[in-house]
Protein backbone atom coordinates (compact mmCIF):
# COMPACT_ATOMS: atom_id res chain seq x y z
CA UNK A 1 0.00 0.00 0.00
CA UNK A 2 1.27 3.40 -0.65
CA UNK A 3 1.85 6.10 2.14
CA UNK A 4 0.18 8.50 0.04
CA UNK A 5 -3.31 9.75 -0.07
CA UNK A 6 -6.09 9.32 2.12
CA UNK A 7 -7.28 6.10 4.32
CA UNK A 8 -9.57 7.99 6.45
CA UNK A 9 -12.00 10.61 5.86
CA UNK A 10 -14.85 12.10 8.08
CA UNK A 11 -17.23 14.91 7.32
CA UNK A 12 -19.46 16.55 9.93
CA UNK A 13 -19.66 13.06 11.30
CA UNK A 14 -22.13 13.57 14.11
CA UNK A 15 -23.85 11.26 16.64
CA UNK A 16 -26.70 11.67 18.99
CA UNK A 17 -27.36 9.09 21.19
CA UNK A 18 -31.62 8.19 22.39
CA UNK A 19 -30.62 9.53 25.63
CA UNK A 20 -30.40 12.86 23.52
CA UNK A 21 -26.76 13.10 24.83
CA UNK A 22 -24.55 14.67 21.52
CA UNK A 23 -21.51 12.43 21.57
CA UNK A 24 -20.04 13.68 18.18
CA UNK A 25 -20.38 17.36 16.88
CA UNK A 26 -19.78 17.73 13.12
CA UNK A 27 -16.48 16.24 13.23
CA UNK A 28 -13.90 16.37 10.42
CA UNK A 29 -10.63 14.07 10.21
CA UNK A 30 -8.66 13.01 7.52
CA UNK A 31 -5.92 9.90 8.63
CA UNK A 32 -3.72 9.89 5.90
CA UNK A 33 -2.38 6.14 4.75
CA UNK A 34 0.16 4.92 7.70
CA UNK A 35 -0.64 7.10 9.79
CA UNK A 36 -0.71 6.27 13.56
CA UNK A 37 -3.05 8.70 15.31
CA UNK A 38 -3.53 8.99 18.91
CA UNK A 39 -7.25 10.29 19.95
CA UNK A 40 -7.03 11.83 23.58
CA UNK A 41 -9.68 13.17 25.54
CA UNK A 42 -11.93 13.10 28.44
CA UNK A 43 -14.02 9.87 29.27
CA UNK A 44 -17.00 10.97 27.24
CA UNK A 45 -15.63 13.41 25.17
CA UNK A 46 -16.76 10.93 22.06
CA UNK A 47 -13.32 8.97 21.73
CA UNK A 48 -14.72 5.52 21.30
CA UNK A 49 -18.20 7.11 19.78
CA UNK A 50 -15.96 8.20 16.96
CA UNK A 51 -13.98 5.10 16.57
CA UNK A 52 -17.19 2.94 16.89
CA UNK A 53 -18.90 5.12 14.49
CA UNK A 54 -15.88 4.46 11.41
CA UNK A 55 -16.80 0.67 11.64
CA UNK A 56 -20.21 1.43 12.41
CA UNK A 57 -20.89 -0.72 15.59
CA UNK A 58 -22.85 3.03 16.33
CA UNK A 59 -24.40 4.13 13.74
CA UNK A 60 -23.75 7.66 13.57
CA UNK A 61 -26.63 10.53 13.19
CA UNK A 62 -25.15 12.73 10.14
CA UNK A 63 -22.06 13.03 8.49
CA UNK A 64 -19.91 10.98 6.14
CA UNK A 65 -17.54 8.13 6.71
CA UNK A 66 -15.00 7.41 3.66
CA UNK A 67 -12.72 4.58 3.74
CA UNK A 68 -10.32 4.44 0.79
CA UNK A 69 -12.90 5.52 -1.86
CA UNK A 70 -15.94 3.48 -0.36
CA UNK A 71 -18.59 5.37 1.95
CA UNK A 72 -19.25 3.30 4.91
CA UNK A 73 -22.29 4.72 5.75
CA UNK A 74 -24.20 4.45 2.44
CA UNK A 75 -23.41 0.49 2.74
CA UNK A 76 -26.45 -2.59 2.72
CA UNK A 77 -25.26 -4.88 5.15
CA UNK A 78 -23.08 -7.21 2.44
CA UNK A 79 -21.47 -4.64 1.70
CA UNK A 80 -20.96 -3.14 5.54
CA UNK A 81 -19.78 -6.69 6.42
CA UNK A 82 -16.97 -6.23 3.06
CA UNK A 83 -16.15 -2.69 4.53
CA UNK A 84 -15.59 -4.38 7.82
CA UNK A 85 -12.81 -6.65 6.87
CA UNK A 86 -10.61 -3.63 5.95
CA UNK A 87 -10.85 -2.34 9.30
CA UNK A 88 -9.23 -4.48 12.27
CA UNK A 89 -10.27 -3.59 15.28
CA UNK A 90 -8.57 -4.01 18.71
CA UNK A 91 -10.72 -3.73 21.99
CA UNK A 92 -10.26 -2.14 26.07
CA UNK A 93 -10.81 -5.19 27.38
CA UNK A 94 -9.71 -7.22 24.75
CA UNK A 95 -12.73 -8.88 23.67
CA UNK A 96 -11.76 -12.10 23.15
CA UNK A 97 -13.94 -14.72 22.82
CA UNK A 98 -13.42 -16.34 26.48
CA UNK A 99 -14.29 -19.94 25.65
CA UNK A 100 -12.28 -20.04 22.58
CA UNK A 101 -8.78 -21.42 21.86
CA UNK A 102 -6.03 -18.48 21.21
CA UNK A 103 -5.91 -20.11 17.15
CA UNK A 104 -9.81 -20.03 17.05
CA UNK A 105 -9.45 -16.31 18.70
CA UNK A 106 -7.13 -15.25 15.47
CA UNK A 107 -8.80 -16.82 12.76
CA UNK A 108 -11.79 -14.82 13.40
CA UNK A 109 -10.49 -12.50 11.96
CA UNK A 110 -10.78 -13.96 8.92
CA UNK A 111 -14.61 -14.81 9.48
CA UNK A 112 -15.46 -12.11 6.77
CA UNK A 113 -13.79 -13.90 3.76
CA UNK A 114 -14.88 -17.91 4.75
CA UNK A 115 -18.19 -19.49 4.17
CA UNK A 116 -20.03 -20.46 7.28
CA UNK A 117 -19.96 -23.81 7.26
CA UNK A 118 -15.98 -23.92 6.73
CA UNK A 119 -15.88 -21.49 9.47
CA UNK A 120 -17.95 -23.16 11.56
CA UNK A 121 -15.97 -27.04 11.24
CA UNK A 122 -13.07 -24.60 11.45
CA UNK A 123 -12.10 -25.61 7.84
CA UNK A 124 -9.99 -22.17 7.33
CA UNK A 125 -7.69 -22.30 3.72
CA UNK A 126 -4.41 -22.89 4.14
CA UNK A 127 -3.00 -19.49 3.77
CA UNK A 128 -5.36 -17.77 6.34
CA UNK A 129 -3.95 -20.57 9.25
CA UNK A 130 -0.10 -20.15 7.85
CA UNK A 131 -1.52 -16.13 8.23
CA UNK A 132 -2.32 -16.97 11.89
CA UNK A 133 0.53 -18.87 13.01
CA UNK A 134 3.36 -16.56 11.10
CA UNK A 135 0.99 -13.18 13.08
CA UNK A 136 0.90 -15.80 16.99
CA UNK A 137 4.67 -16.09 15.99
CA UNK A 138 5.45 -12.44 15.62
CA UNK A 139 3.49 -11.31 18.56
CA UNK A 140 5.37 -13.70 20.66
CA UNK A 141 2.48 -16.21 21.54
CA UNK A 142 3.78 -19.19 19.37
CA UNK A 143 3.80 -21.65 23.04
CA UNK A 144 -0.01 -20.74 23.86
CA UNK A 145 -1.59 -21.57 20.31
CA UNK A 146 -4.18 -24.02 21.92
CA UNK A 147 -4.84 -22.27 24.91
CA UNK A 148 -8.35 -21.14 26.21
CA UNK A 149 -8.14 -17.39 25.52
CA UNK A 150 -9.38 -16.58 29.56
CA UNK A 151 -6.41 -18.77 30.52
CA UNK A 152 -3.90 -16.09 29.51
CA UNK A 153 -2.50 -12.60 30.99
CA UNK A 154 -4.21 -9.45 29.84
CA UNK A 155 -0.92 -8.64 28.47
CA UNK A 156 -0.79 -11.73 26.29
CA UNK A 157 -4.96 -11.15 25.50
CA UNK A 158 -4.08 -7.93 24.02
CA UNK A 159 -1.29 -9.38 21.70
CA UNK A 160 -4.38 -12.36 20.80
CA UNK A 161 -6.32 -8.87 20.20
CA UNK A 162 -4.00 -7.20 18.01
CA UNK A 163 -2.86 -10.66 15.59
CA UNK A 164 -6.71 -11.05 15.37
CA UNK A 165 -6.80 -7.58 14.35
CA UNK A 166 -4.06 -8.06 11.92
CA UNK A 167 -4.91 -11.59 10.51
CA UNK A 168 -7.91 -9.59 8.41
CA UNK A 169 -5.41 -7.80 6.31
CA UNK A 170 -6.83 -4.70 7.26
CA UNK A 171 -5.91 -0.78 5.66
CA UNK A 172 -6.64 0.79 8.89
CA UNK A 173 -6.29 -0.31 12.57
CA UNK A 174 -9.51 0.79 15.01
CA UNK A 175 -7.84 0.91 18.40
CA UNK A 176 -10.00 1.55 21.77
CA UNK A 177 -7.98 2.39 24.95
CA UNK A 178 -5.67 -0.84 24.31
CA UNK A 179 -3.77 0.10 27.55
CA UNK A 180 -6.28 0.56 30.35
CA UNK A 181 -6.47 -2.35 31.98
CA UNK A 182 -2.81 -3.13 31.46
CA UNK A 183 0.14 -2.15 33.80
CA UNK A 184 2.97 0.34 32.78
CA UNK A 185 5.07 -2.04 31.46
CA UNK A 186 3.08 -4.03 29.84
CA UNK A 187 1.11 -0.85 28.32
CA UNK A 188 4.70 0.68 26.59
CA UNK A 189 5.29 -3.08 24.87
CA UNK A 190 1.80 -3.23 23.60
CA UNK A 191 1.54 0.51 22.53
CA UNK A 192 5.31 -0.70 20.82
CA UNK A 193 4.10 -3.93 18.97
CA UNK A 194 0.71 -1.63 17.43
CA UNK A 195 3.25 0.73 16.15
CA UNK A 196 5.66 -1.54 15.10
CA UNK A 197 3.34 -3.53 13.29
CA UNK A 198 1.36 -0.60 11.56
CA UNK A 199 4.98 0.69 10.29
CA UNK A 200 5.55 -3.07 9.11
CA UNK A 201 2.51 -3.48 7.27
CA UNK A 202 2.12 0.47 6.20
CA UNK A 203 -1.27 0.73 8.09
CA UNK A 204 -2.91 3.92 9.58
CA UNK A 205 -4.24 3.62 13.10
CA UNK A 206 -6.54 5.56 15.25
CA UNK A 207 -5.50 4.62 19.06
CA UNK A 208 -8.08 6.14 21.72
CA UNK A 209 -5.90 6.26 24.70
CA UNK A 210 -6.26 8.14 28.27
CA UNK A 211 -2.24 7.96 29.21
CA UNK A 212 -1.29 11.36 27.23
CA UNK A 213 2.67 10.06 27.89
CA UNK A 214 2.47 7.29 26.19
CA UNK A 215 0.70 8.50 23.06
CA UNK A 216 3.29 11.19 23.03
CA UNK A 217 5.92 8.67 23.02
CA UNK A 218 4.77 6.22 20.39
CA UNK A 219 2.36 8.03 17.95
CA UNK A 220 3.39 10.78 14.92
CA UNK A 221 -0.36 12.84 15.57
CA UNK A 222 -2.31 13.76 18.29
CA UNK A 223 -5.67 14.74 17.99
CA UNK A 224 -7.62 15.95 21.48
CA UNK A 225 -11.47 15.63 21.67
CA UNK A 226 -13.89 17.66 24.09
CA UNK A 227 -17.41 17.38 24.29
CA UNK A 228 -17.33 15.76 20.83
CA UNK A 229 -15.42 18.31 19.04
CA UNK A 230 -11.87 18.52 17.60
CA UNK A 231 -10.20 20.83 19.96
CA UNK A 232 -6.25 20.13 18.93
CA UNK A 233 -4.75 18.42 15.84
CA UNK A 234 -0.88 18.63 15.66
CA UNK A 235 2.17 16.36 16.64
CA UNK A 236 2.97 15.53 20.06
CA UNK A 237 5.66 18.31 20.47
CA UNK A 238 2.79 20.47 20.34
CA UNK A 239 0.88 19.34 23.06
CA UNK A 240 1.65 22.06 25.92
CA UNK A 241 -0.22 22.75 29.35
CA UNK A 242 -2.71 25.14 27.87
CA UNK A 243 -3.62 22.27 25.29
CA UNK A 244 -4.17 20.11 27.75
CA UNK A 245 -5.87 22.68 29.52
CA UNK A 246 -8.43 23.14 26.43
CA UNK A 247 -8.86 19.57 26.27
CA UNK A 248 -9.21 18.33 29.72
CA UNK A 249 -10.36 21.32 32.06
CA UNK A 250 -7.78 22.74 34.47
CA UNK A 251 -5.29 21.23 36.15
CA UNK A 252 -1.26 21.22 36.69
CA UNK A 253 0.42 19.71 33.91
CA UNK A 254 4.03 19.77 34.15
CA UNK A 255 4.11 16.28 35.30
CA UNK A 256 2.66 14.82 32.09
CA UNK A 257 4.10 16.64 29.74
CA UNK A 258 6.38 14.88 27.32
CA UNK A 259 9.17 17.43 27.54
CA UNK A 260 13.16 16.06 27.60
CA UNK A 261 12.72 16.28 31.45
CA UNK A 262 9.22 14.44 31.91
CA UNK A 263 10.41 11.85 29.21
CA UNK A 264 13.28 10.91 31.67
CA UNK A 265 11.63 11.28 34.55
CA UNK A 266 9.20 8.28 33.07
CA UNK A 267 12.03 6.40 32.12
CA UNK A 268 13.31 6.33 35.87
CA UNK A 269 10.07 5.67 36.74
CA UNK A 270 9.77 2.91 34.45
CA UNK A 271 13.15 1.58 35.59
CA UNK A 272 12.55 1.39 39.45
CA UNK A 273 9.37 -0.34 38.65
CA UNK A 274 11.58 -3.03 36.68
CA UNK A 275 13.83 -3.15 39.84
CA UNK A 276 10.60 -3.69 42.22
CA UNK A 277 9.59 -6.56 39.62
CA UNK A 278 13.07 -8.29 39.67
CA UNK A 279 13.11 -7.84 43.38
CA UNK A 280 9.95 -9.56 43.70
CA UNK A 281 10.93 -12.82 42.03
CA UNK B 1 -35.43 10.36 59.28
CA UNK B 2 -33.25 7.71 61.43
CA UNK B 3 -31.32 9.17 62.96
CA UNK B 4 -33.04 11.39 66.26
CA UNK B 5 -31.66 13.47 68.36
CA UNK B 6 -32.52 13.11 72.52
CA UNK B 7 -30.51 14.15 75.31
CA UNK B 8 -28.31 15.63 72.89
CA UNK B 9 -26.82 12.51 72.13
CA UNK B 10 -27.94 11.02 68.90
CA UNK B 11 -29.54 7.81 68.22
CA UNK B 12 -29.43 5.45 64.78
CA UNK B 13 -31.95 3.42 64.38
CA UNK B 14 -32.57 1.31 61.36
CA UNK B 15 -35.93 2.12 60.86
CA UNK B 16 -38.31 5.57 61.48
CA UNK B 17 -40.89 4.67 64.32
CA UNK B 18 -43.40 4.65 61.94
CA UNK B 19 -42.01 2.10 58.86
CA UNK B 20 -41.39 0.13 62.17
CA UNK B 21 -45.05 0.34 62.93
CA UNK B 22 -45.98 -0.88 59.81
CA UNK B 23 -43.78 -3.77 59.57
CA UNK B 24 -44.95 -5.38 62.95
CA UNK B 25 -48.37 -4.87 61.53
CA UNK B 26 -47.81 -6.74 58.33
CA UNK B 27 -46.02 -9.03 60.07
CA UNK B 28 -49.06 -9.66 62.74
CA UNK B 29 -51.38 -9.80 59.81
CA UNK B 30 -49.57 -12.57 58.42
CA UNK B 31 -49.26 -14.56 61.79
CA UNK B 32 -53.15 -14.37 61.82
CA UNK B 33 -53.89 -15.77 58.46
CA UNK B 34 -51.75 -18.49 59.01
CA UNK B 35 -53.98 -19.37 62.00
CA UNK B 36 -57.17 -18.79 60.30
CA UNK B 37 -55.73 -20.59 57.04
CA UNK B 38 -55.17 -24.05 59.13
CA UNK B 39 -58.64 -23.72 60.61
CA UNK B 40 -60.24 -23.79 57.47
CA UNK B 41 -57.48 -26.46 56.69
CA UNK B 42 -58.50 -28.75 59.06
CA UNK B 43 -62.27 -28.05 59.73
CA UNK B 44 -63.06 -31.32 57.74
CA UNK B 45 -60.34 -33.79 59.14
CA UNK B 46 -61.58 -36.51 61.43
CA UNK B 47 -58.82 -36.77 64.39
CA UNK B 48 -59.67 -40.35 65.52
CA UNK B 49 -58.28 -40.99 61.98
CA UNK B 50 -55.40 -39.53 62.69
CA UNK B 51 -55.03 -41.07 66.10
CA UNK B 52 -54.09 -44.30 64.85
CA UNK B 53 -52.55 -43.10 61.64
CA UNK B 54 -49.05 -44.29 62.96
CA UNK B 55 -50.66 -47.92 63.41
CA UNK B 56 -52.25 -47.92 59.76
CA UNK B 57 -48.59 -46.80 58.26
CA UNK B 58 -46.88 -49.58 60.52
CA UNK B 59 -48.93 -52.30 58.77
CA UNK B 60 -48.80 -51.04 55.35
CA UNK B 61 -44.63 -50.92 56.20
CA UNK B 62 -44.82 -54.60 57.01
CA UNK B 63 -47.22 -55.27 54.11
CA UNK B 64 -44.31 -53.80 51.88
CA UNK B 65 -41.44 -55.69 53.33
CA UNK B 66 -39.61 -57.39 51.84
CA UNK B 67 -39.20 -56.50 48.47
CA UNK B 68 -40.15 -58.96 46.18
CA UNK B 69 -36.52 -59.29 44.11
CA UNK B 70 -37.95 -61.47 41.79
CA UNK B 71 -40.11 -59.40 40.33
CA UNK B 72 -37.13 -57.59 38.71
CA UNK B 73 -37.19 -59.80 35.79
CA UNK B 74 -40.36 -58.20 34.43
CA UNK B 75 -38.51 -54.65 35.43
CA UNK B 76 -35.54 -54.41 33.43
CA UNK B 77 -37.78 -53.86 30.03
CA UNK B 78 -39.97 -50.68 31.42
CA UNK B 79 -37.08 -49.39 32.92
CA UNK B 80 -35.28 -49.18 29.71
CA UNK B 81 -38.29 -47.98 28.01
CA UNK B 82 -38.29 -45.11 30.62
CA UNK B 83 -34.45 -44.31 29.99
CA UNK B 84 -35.50 -44.13 26.65
CA UNK B 85 -38.63 -42.07 26.84
CA UNK B 86 -36.78 -39.80 29.22
CA UNK B 87 -33.77 -39.50 26.83
CA UNK B 88 -35.44 -38.96 22.97
CA UNK B 89 -37.67 -36.93 25.26
CA UNK B 90 -35.07 -34.49 25.80
CA UNK B 91 -33.38 -34.37 22.68
CA UNK B 92 -36.81 -33.31 20.92
CA UNK B 93 -37.03 -30.51 23.33
CA UNK B 94 -33.87 -29.43 22.94
CA UNK B 95 -33.57 -29.80 19.21
CA UNK B 96 -36.89 -27.09 19.23
CA UNK B 97 -36.09 -25.44 22.37
CA UNK B 98 -32.95 -24.12 21.15
CA UNK B 99 -34.52 -22.48 18.53
CA UNK B 100 -36.74 -21.08 20.22
CA UNK B 101 -34.45 -19.67 23.14
CA UNK B 102 -32.92 -17.61 20.53
CA UNK B 103 -35.78 -16.44 18.87
CA UNK B 104 -37.25 -15.48 22.33
CA UNK B 105 -33.62 -13.59 23.85
CA UNK B 106 -33.82 -9.73 23.61
CA UNK B 107 -30.24 -9.80 21.80
CA UNK B 108 -30.85 -12.50 19.25
CA UNK B 109 -34.27 -12.16 18.24
CA UNK B 110 -35.12 -10.99 14.71
CA UNK B 111 -38.22 -8.62 15.64
CA UNK B 112 -38.92 -7.58 19.64
CA UNK B 113 -42.69 -6.59 18.51
CA UNK B 114 -43.30 -9.90 16.73
CA UNK B 115 -41.05 -12.83 16.94
CA UNK B 116 -40.34 -12.60 20.21
CA UNK B 117 -43.93 -12.37 21.64
CA UNK B 118 -44.36 -15.72 19.94
CA UNK B 119 -41.57 -17.77 20.60
CA UNK B 120 -42.22 -16.43 24.80
CA UNK B 121 -46.18 -17.88 23.98
CA UNK B 122 -44.84 -21.23 23.23
CA UNK B 123 -42.29 -21.24 26.09
CA UNK B 124 -45.01 -20.15 28.51
CA UNK B 125 -47.45 -22.52 26.51
CA UNK B 126 -45.06 -25.64 27.30
CA UNK B 127 -44.28 -24.39 30.44
CA UNK B 128 -47.66 -24.07 31.71
CA UNK B 129 -48.71 -27.77 31.41
CA UNK B 130 -47.25 -30.83 32.90
CA UNK B 131 -45.68 -33.57 31.26
CA UNK B 132 -48.43 -36.24 33.16
CA UNK B 133 -51.19 -34.03 31.41
CA UNK B 134 -49.86 -33.41 28.10
CA UNK B 135 -49.52 -37.52 28.10
CA UNK B 136 -52.80 -37.68 29.10
CA UNK B 137 -53.74 -35.70 26.45
CA UNK B 138 -51.38 -37.24 23.50
CA UNK B 139 -52.56 -40.58 24.93
CA UNK B 140 -55.98 -40.08 23.41
CA UNK B 141 -54.78 -38.63 20.87
CA UNK B 142 -52.21 -41.06 19.52
CA UNK B 143 -52.68 -43.91 21.81
CA UNK B 144 -51.00 -45.19 24.92
CA UNK B 145 -47.30 -46.43 24.61
CA UNK B 146 -44.00 -44.72 24.60
CA UNK B 147 -44.25 -42.39 21.76
CA UNK B 148 -47.09 -40.32 23.70
CA UNK B 149 -44.55 -40.49 26.29
CA UNK B 150 -41.47 -39.28 24.36
CA UNK B 151 -43.81 -36.56 23.01
CA UNK B 152 -45.04 -35.10 26.07
CA UNK B 153 -41.65 -34.96 27.92
CA UNK B 154 -40.87 -33.52 24.90
CA UNK B 155 -43.67 -30.82 25.13
CA UNK B 156 -43.15 -30.21 28.92
CA UNK B 157 -39.23 -29.43 27.98
CA UNK B 158 -39.20 -27.33 24.89
CA UNK B 159 -40.46 -24.18 27.55
CA UNK B 160 -38.24 -25.27 30.42
CA UNK B 161 -34.88 -25.04 27.92
CA UNK B 162 -36.10 -22.26 25.69
CA UNK B 163 -36.65 -20.11 29.68
CA UNK B 164 -33.27 -20.97 30.82
CA UNK B 165 -31.18 -20.89 27.98
CA UNK B 166 -32.69 -17.50 26.73
CA UNK B 167 -32.28 -15.99 30.22
CA UNK B 168 -28.17 -17.29 29.80
CA UNK B 169 -28.68 -15.51 25.99
CA UNK B 170 -29.29 -12.62 27.54
CA UNK B 171 -26.66 -12.16 29.99
CA UNK B 172 -23.59 -13.06 27.67
CA UNK B 173 -20.78 -10.30 27.53
CA UNK B 174 -21.68 -8.11 24.94
CA UNK B 175 -17.97 -6.77 23.88
CA UNK B 176 -16.94 -10.38 22.39
CA UNK B 177 -20.17 -10.49 20.11
CA UNK B 178 -19.02 -6.54 19.39
CA UNK B 179 -15.55 -7.98 18.29
CA UNK B 180 -16.89 -10.79 16.31
CA UNK B 181 -19.31 -8.17 14.30
CA UNK B 182 -16.35 -5.59 13.53
CA UNK B 183 -14.47 -8.33 11.59
CA UNK B 184 -16.88 -8.23 9.18
CA UNK B 185 -18.94 -11.76 10.04
CA UNK B 186 -21.83 -12.78 9.20
CA UNK B 187 -25.26 -12.82 11.63
CA UNK B 188 -24.80 -16.90 11.86
CA UNK B 189 -20.68 -16.55 11.91
CA UNK B 190 -21.74 -14.11 15.01
CA UNK B 191 -23.85 -16.69 16.53
CA UNK B 192 -21.46 -19.35 16.15
CA UNK B 193 -18.14 -17.28 17.41
CA UNK B 194 -19.38 -15.01 19.73
CA UNK B 195 -22.62 -16.00 20.96
CA UNK B 196 -22.41 -19.92 21.15
CA UNK B 197 -18.92 -20.27 23.06
CA UNK B 198 -20.60 -18.26 25.68
CA UNK B 199 -23.67 -19.54 26.49
CA UNK B 200 -22.34 -23.79 25.90
CA UNK B 201 -21.90 -24.26 29.72
CA UNK B 202 -25.19 -22.63 30.69
CA UNK B 203 -26.61 -25.21 27.76
CA UNK B 204 -25.05 -28.50 29.01
CA UNK B 205 -26.00 -27.70 32.50
CA UNK B 206 -29.61 -26.74 31.46
CA UNK B 207 -29.64 -30.04 29.13
CA UNK B 208 -28.29 -32.68 31.55
CA UNK B 209 -30.45 -31.15 34.45
CA UNK B 210 -33.70 -31.70 32.50
CA UNK B 211 -33.05 -34.96 31.22
CA UNK B 212 -32.51 -36.06 34.61
CA UNK B 213 -36.07 -34.48 35.63
CA UNK B 214 -37.14 -36.11 32.99
CA UNK B 215 -36.20 -39.56 33.98
CA UNK B 216 -38.55 -38.36 37.09
CA UNK B 217 -41.40 -37.85 35.93
CA UNK B 218 -41.01 -40.56 32.58
CA UNK B 219 -41.62 -43.03 36.01
CA UNK B 220 -45.14 -41.89 36.52
CA UNK B 221 -46.43 -41.43 32.42
CA UNK B 222 -47.05 -44.96 32.70
CA UNK B 223 -50.01 -43.68 35.12
CA UNK B 224 -51.90 -42.84 32.28
CA UNK B 225 -50.46 -44.55 29.64
CA UNK B 226 -47.37 -43.01 28.54
CA UNK B 227 -45.34 -45.76 28.90
CA UNK B 228 -42.22 -46.92 30.99
CA UNK B 229 -42.13 -48.49 34.25
CA UNK B 230 -45.31 -46.26 35.55
CA UNK B 231 -47.18 -49.22 33.96
CA UNK B 232 -45.77 -51.39 36.45
CA UNK B 233 -46.20 -49.69 38.69
CA UNK B 234 -50.18 -48.99 38.47
CA UNK B 235 -50.66 -52.98 37.44
CA UNK B 236 -48.94 -53.43 40.71
CA UNK B 237 -51.04 -51.12 42.89
CA UNK B 238 -54.08 -52.04 41.66
CA UNK B 239 -53.51 -55.43 43.11
CA UNK B 240 -52.28 -54.41 45.66
CA UNK B 241 -48.98 -56.23 45.30
CA UNK B 242 -46.88 -54.03 47.85
CA UNK B 243 -43.53 -55.96 47.33
CA UNK B 244 -43.54 -55.51 44.40
CA UNK B 245 -44.05 -51.11 44.19
CA UNK B 246 -41.86 -51.75 47.10
CA UNK B 247 -39.04 -52.93 44.63
CA UNK B 248 -40.49 -50.31 42.11
CA UNK B 249 -40.06 -47.47 44.42
CA UNK B 250 -36.15 -48.74 45.19
CA UNK B 251 -35.51 -49.11 41.38
CA UNK B 252 -36.37 -45.71 40.46
CA UNK B 253 -34.55 -44.47 43.80
CA UNK B 254 -31.21 -45.97 42.36
CA UNK B 255 -32.24 -44.43 38.71
CA UNK B 256 -32.61 -41.11 40.16
CA UNK B 257 -29.09 -41.43 41.52
CA UNK B 258 -27.43 -42.25 39.02
CA UNK B 259 -28.59 -40.21 36.70
CA UNK B 260 -28.17 -37.27 39.44
CA UNK B 261 -24.25 -38.58 39.21
CA UNK B 262 -24.38 -38.32 35.55
CA UNK B 263 -25.63 -34.84 35.41
CA UNK B 264 -23.34 -33.61 38.03
CA UNK B 265 -20.12 -34.98 35.98
CA UNK B 266 -21.10 -33.37 32.93
CA UNK B 267 -22.10 -30.01 34.63
CA UNK B 268 -18.97 -29.94 36.21
CA UNK B 269 -17.17 -31.21 32.92
CA UNK B 270 -18.42 -28.44 30.95
CA UNK B 271 -17.71 -25.17 33.23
Amino acid sequence: MSSHGTTLRLRALSKRYRTGDLALDRVDLDVPAGQVMALIGPSGAGKSTLIRCVNRLVEPTSGSIVLGSTDITGLTPRGLRRARQRMGMIFQEYALVERLTVMENVLSGQLGSVGFWRSYFRRFPEATVRQAFAMLERVGLSDHIDKRADALSGGQRQRVGIARALVQNPEILLVDEPTASLDPKTSRQIMRLVCELCAEHGLAAVINIHDVQLAQLFVQRIVGLRAGRVVFDGPPGELNADVLTEIYGEEDWTASLGGKQAASSAQAALEVEEERLAGLT
Amino acid sequence: MRAVERNESVIWRRRAPKAELVRFAGWFALATLTVFCFQVMTRDTVWSFLLDAHIQAADLGSRMFPPNWGYIDKLWWPLWETLNIATLGTFLAILFGVPVAFLAARNTTPSTTFVRPVAMFFIVASRSINSIIWALVLVSIIGPGALAGIIAIALRSIGFIGKLLYEAIEEIDTAQVEAIRATGASRAQVLVYGIWPQVRPAFAGISVFRWDINIRESTVLGLVGGGGIGLQLQASLNVLAWPQVTLIFLVILLTVVISEWVSAKVRHAYI
